[in-house]
């Protein structure tokens, strides 16, 4: 059982060790990196690649660790009272299964489950979940049982780095780092997202990409989900590799810069850039 | 197995434990690492860095454990890659190549043909930095730098390094900039900021308090609603900023600072002033000269209870701290300092926060007093000074 990457998604080698690591040791990995590098379709991909469920928890501001293993519906019991539903008598009835449970209780494979965005929650909710995901079982109060977890499934973590995670949580995890994809792997990426595009469109685009990333004082960088949307536009649109390479003159504003460029700062910015570029070449 | 690295690890303060050198162990036991050194550091890298910021102290731990390769001391700087001189490149080329890679060099055009080549390399790094990973290594693998020397800093042969094998990745320090947090957003101080939160409940009584509802239903029998106040962040901070001057280099983190401050504490109240406080701050820049408001009103207006924190570089003349009559800009009747020390008596939390790197602070004499007169309390405006900020703030 080992992941090698997917066809639709680019692995590179230290992501490969890492999360190999963490399936066979069976610890939770945990992932950072900038935002649109793949975090979350990292998870997606592994559950493809070895033929298993994906489960995924998507954490909110609001949201609870005590969510994630299952919720006491009390609202509805007190309904079913006043209207002398049988099903009051039976506790177990009004128990809500969290993501966690889901996952424990999966028959056949053990599933993939993903808690994406962890740092979005508050700044307790990873201690909360510590012994859950370490032990992988719980206790239910209501109902004095047990929920064990029959086979242990692939726990992936993701962080926008929002807040800091505690130790002792992170002591129990695996850790990659997915660092902006270099032009090479980028171009592989390029290649997966859209099979038979045209090289010379492509290195084009890339160049042009990479300079902007460059450019100091952007608010958001562009980043590899963005490229391939404006990749997609420039494909839409048919434009030539030389409407890209136009940019010593007039335009420092690449055009369709609406898919990279998602702030007016940062278009103003560019717009500023390039007046500054028309100036000098008069 | 890796005692030696372990501990090489705590010692450059990487936050590793027993328990995660343990995980490693037990991963390289399960035949994890193969039988690559490239696995393996992946491997060592996942098991035990857990944040970002250490991967660069890992590598350099790293590349010194398992290469022998020395410096390790902080700060050290490549040597700028692009202005090598062509004898040093031609010197070091002769003293390591085998004849094996002379002879390819000859095949190749000579030295003057590779000198070339070198030097078209070396402009294409200047222009792109694309990881740089081409010929002449990156960054750790300088062959001029800190470092020492690194016979494969200048590698011939083609396209080996295409596969990124010519230089070690650890080598490469690619996480150099995500060390020690330089770069600081609003977002970032917004985080580190949170921690310097009071919840209280005040206010009118518009969230339905469920625990007490359901208390008081059971105890009087009929459905009695509660409502309690919503939770608010009740922390007040009173905020000095140092405006003009030498602060004109730091004003993008200022406002970054500003803007991050402003949305996180609801009662925020801010002021200027210019190098040191004295008898008179300013809420409004343009108008500074006819609105000033006395420090002496400040002080009686904000309660105790605000905390107290000042934004600048405190790089001025001593005097304009401890002589009356020190100040830039117009006469002052008492010195920097006494006003200082009265808000200081009032305002018990209080801490100063300077865009000045820390290790410069010493060099300055000005630095050197504010920071006695604030008893230490001066935190260098990164992520982990405002940590130790609000720390200090909290206590």
């Amino acid at each position: 059982m080992k992941f090698q990457g997917t066809e639709n998604y680019v692995a590179t080698e230290d992501l490969m060790v890492a999360v190999n690591a963490a399936i066979t040791l069976q610890r939770p990995l945990l992932v950072k990196g900038e935002p649109g590098t793949g975090k979350t379709v990292l998870a997606e991909e592994i559950a493809k690649s070895l033929g298993k469920k994906l489960i995924t928890w998507s954490i909110k501001s609001t949201t609870r660790a005590q969510q994630g293993l299952y919720e006491y519906d009390a609202v509805s019991r007190l309904r079913d009272s006043q209207l002398g539903d049988e099903r009051v008598h039976d506790i177990g009835n009004y128990i809500v299964k969290g993501k966690l449970w889901e996952a424990f209780e999966a028959d056949g494979e053990a599933p993939v489950l993903l808690i994406d965005e962890i740092d979005k929650a508050d700044i307790e909710f990873p201690n909360d979940l510590l012994q859950e995901l370490d032990r992988m079982e719980f206790f239910v109060y209501e109902t004095q049982q047990m929920v064990k977890a029959t086979k242990r499934p692939i726990v992936i973590i993701t962080s926008n780095n929002e807040k800091e995670l505690p130790d002792a949580f992170l002591r129990r995890c695996f850790f990659h780092y997915i660092r902006f994809p270099d032009a090479d792997t980028m171009a592989e990426i390029i290649e997966v997202h859209y099979p038979g595009i045209q090289k010379r469109l492509v290195a084009e685009a890339l160049n042009l990409f990479y300079d902007m990333r460059e450019v100091s004082g952007l608010k958001k960088k562009p980043s590899t989900s963005e490229l391939l949307d404006w990749l997609k536009l420039l494909m839409a649109e048919d434009l030539p590799p030389e409407a890209l390479r136009a940019k010593d003159a007039k335009t420092a504003v690449p055009p369709m810069h609406g898919a990279l460029l998602k702030n007016e700062q940062d278009v103003h910015l560019f717009e500023r850039l390039a007046f500054m570029a028309r100036r000098e070449g008069r | 197995m890796f005692t030696g690295f372990f501990y090489k690890l705590k010692d450059a303060r990487v936050p590793v434990s027993l328990r995660e050198y343990l995980t490693l162990l037990e991963a390289v036991e399960k035949g994890l690492a193969g039988y690559s050194v490239e696995d393996f550091y992946y491997l060592a890298r996942s098991a035990l860095v857990k944040d970002e910021r250490h991967l660069d102290k890992f590598d350099r731990v790293f590349s010194e454990h398992f290469k022998g390769v020395i410096d390790l001391a902080e700060g050290m700087d490549e040597v700028d890659k692009t202005e090598i001189p062509e004898e040093w490149l031609r010197k070091l080329a002769e003293k390591f190549l085998t004849d094996e890679e002379k002879a390819e060099i000859e095949a190749l055009g000579g030295w003057e043909k590779l000198m070339e080549t070198l030097k078209q390399r070396l402009e294409e790094q200047k222009g792109r930095h694309q990881g740089g990973n081409k010929w002449i290594g990156t960054a750790g693998t300088s062959p001029f730098g800190a470092y020492g020397y690194n016979p494969e800093g200048v590698r011939i042969g083609q396209d080996k390094s295409r596969h990124r094998r010519a230089v070690k990745v650890w080598d490469k320090r690619e996480f150099k900039n995500l060390d020690d947090s330089v770069e600081i957003g609003t977002r970032n101080i917004k985080v580190a900021l949170r921690r310097l939160r009071k919840w209280a409940r005040t206010g009118a009584a518009d969230e339905l308090d469920l625990p007490g509802t359901i208390t008081s239903t059971a105890r009087q029998g009929w459905l009695d609603v509660q409502m309690r106040p919503e939770r608010h962040n009740a922390v007040k901070v009173l905020m000095l900023f140092d405006v003009g001057g030498s602060m004109d280099d730091h004003i993008k983190v200022c406002e970054e600072l500003f803007s991050a401050v402003k949305t996180e504490f609801k009662h925020l109240e801010y002021y200027y002033f210019h190098n040191c406080p004295y008898e008179g701050l300013w809420k409004d820049n343009a108008r500074r000269w006819n609105e000033q408001v006395s420090t002496w009103d400040v002080i009686n207006t904000y309660g105790a209870d605000y905390k107290l924190v000042i934004v600048g570089d405190a790089t001025m003349s001593p005097y304009e701290i401890t002589y009356p009559g020190g100040a830039v800009e117009y006469w002052n009747a008492e010195a920097g300092a006494v006003w200082m020390q009265r808000l200081l008596d009032h305002f018990e939390h209080a801490a100063w926060i300077n865009p000045q790197p820390e290790n410069w602070w010493r060099h300055h004499q000005s630095i050197q007093i504010m920071h006695k007169l604030m008893e230490g309390r001066m935190f260098p405006l990164t992520l982990d000074g405002l940590d130790r900020m609000t720390g200090e703030l909290n206590r």
